[in-house]
């Protein structure tokens, strides 16, 4: 991943719109935050290959950014995020990650669905 | 340390079979005791992305399998089983469908020694989960095939509930490739790595007791009642 640009991943979430897309949203502060980080409890919640449809995507921010999209009935909505990717397969992969390099939060969009397990897959 | 006929890890993460386990691994293996490997998911939920960062979320399965399968040639483990279930979701699956899958591998490799998490006591939901499922198919099986039960137990209170280990294996003799198969776990290991490395240079002491703590693997043996 690279630091956002944030006219490339404006220009990417625009394609994206009023089609039905699959979303991965996420976010986590570990496992162990509790266990061997001292903070008061583990706090993830994710959400892959909902479908959804919106109809303004946003970015905005300045890193760490923002991302909300539009939907006819609601909001998703994502914060600290640092990092972007625009894979082989056309997904917009958004992260934001911590000072050593964790993530914490996750925003990603595809036409195609998410794999749920890479071994399902030819070669792997 | 005893002599087994077989031996069956049954861990859900890649890097479990290495951290905190992969030095008795190692002397089993240089042993001559078969080793197989039952990896639940590929972690594929970890948020260490190696530091600085070179997977994400959509590459890092493929980069852990590639590490576990380097982490399974530098311990010598050549049976490597992927279940193909999903990192943190374990426990939300029927049991006894993940114990099926546990129970065709022991039926099919018959271990004498099973080692997973300790029930309750592995920390992360998804150990917990396939430590329970391990412990469904071992029941499963009549008495006498059952294979003896060495479970991890990581939670802070573990030897105030369980008592002292019951099983401690000396691991200073295979310590390097301990470390070999935990760095294989690039993605992940790196930023302990390089704290450990910081405290280890700091005096010839700190670097004793770092080495001290990674030479012993403690294990408690789960004891199935029926």
């Amino acid at each position: 991943m690279q630091p956002i640009s944030v006219d490339v991943v404006q220009t990417k979430l625009s394609e994206f719109l009023n089609q039905e897309v699959y979303l991965h949203l996420e976010t986590t502060n570990g496992a162990y935050a509790a266990h061997r980080f001292g903070q008061p409890m583990a706090v993830c919640a994710y959400i892959r290959n909902g479908k959804v449809q919106f109809e303004r995507a946003t970015i905005a921010g300045d890193k760490p950014y923002r991302v909300g999209l539009k939907m006819a009935d609601g909001w998703i909505y994502a914060q600290g995020l640092t990092d972007f990717e625009v894979d082989a397969k056309g997904r917009l992969l958004l992260a934001g990650h911590d000072e050593e390099g964790r993530l914490a939060v996750s925003l990603q969009l595809s036409r195609t669905p998410f794999p749920m397990s890479v071994l399902d897959e030819e070669g792997v | 340390m005893n002599k087994e006929r077989h031996v069956l890890l049954v861990y859900p993460h890649p890097d479990d079979e290495s951290f905190g386990k992969a030095g008795s691994v190692a002397l089993y293996t240089q042993a001559g005791t078969p080793v197989t490997l039952i990896c639940g998911t590929l972690g594929e939920l970890g948020r260490n992305m190696g530091k600085p960062t070179f997977a994400n979320r959509e590459t890092l399965p493929y980069i852990r399998k590639k590490e576990l399968e380097e982490a399974c040639r530098v311990l010598g483990i050549d049976d490597l089983r992927l279940l193909g279930l999903r990192d943190k979701t374990v426990e939300f699956e029927d049991p006894e469908w993940v114990a099926d899958k546990i129970e065709a591998v022991i039926r099919d490799v018959k271990p004498s020694l099973l080692m997973t998490y300790y029930p309750k006591h592995g920390v992360h939901p998804d150990h917990d989960a396939l430590s329970h499922a391990a412990v469904i198919a071992v029941k499963r099986l009549p008495k006498e095939e059952r294979p003896v039960i060495y479970g991890s137990a990581v939670t802070h209170d573990a030897r105030a509930v369980l008592g002292p280990p019951d099983v401690t294996y000396d691991v200073s003799s295979v310590l390097d490739t301990k470390l070999a198969a935990m760095r294989a776990h690039k993605s992940q290991f790196e930023a302990m790595f390089a704290q450990m490395e910081e405290q280890m240079a700091k005096s010839p002491e700190a670097r004793q007791q770092v080495e001290a703590n990674m030479s012993k693997e403690y294990f408690w043996i789960y004891r199935i009642d029926d």
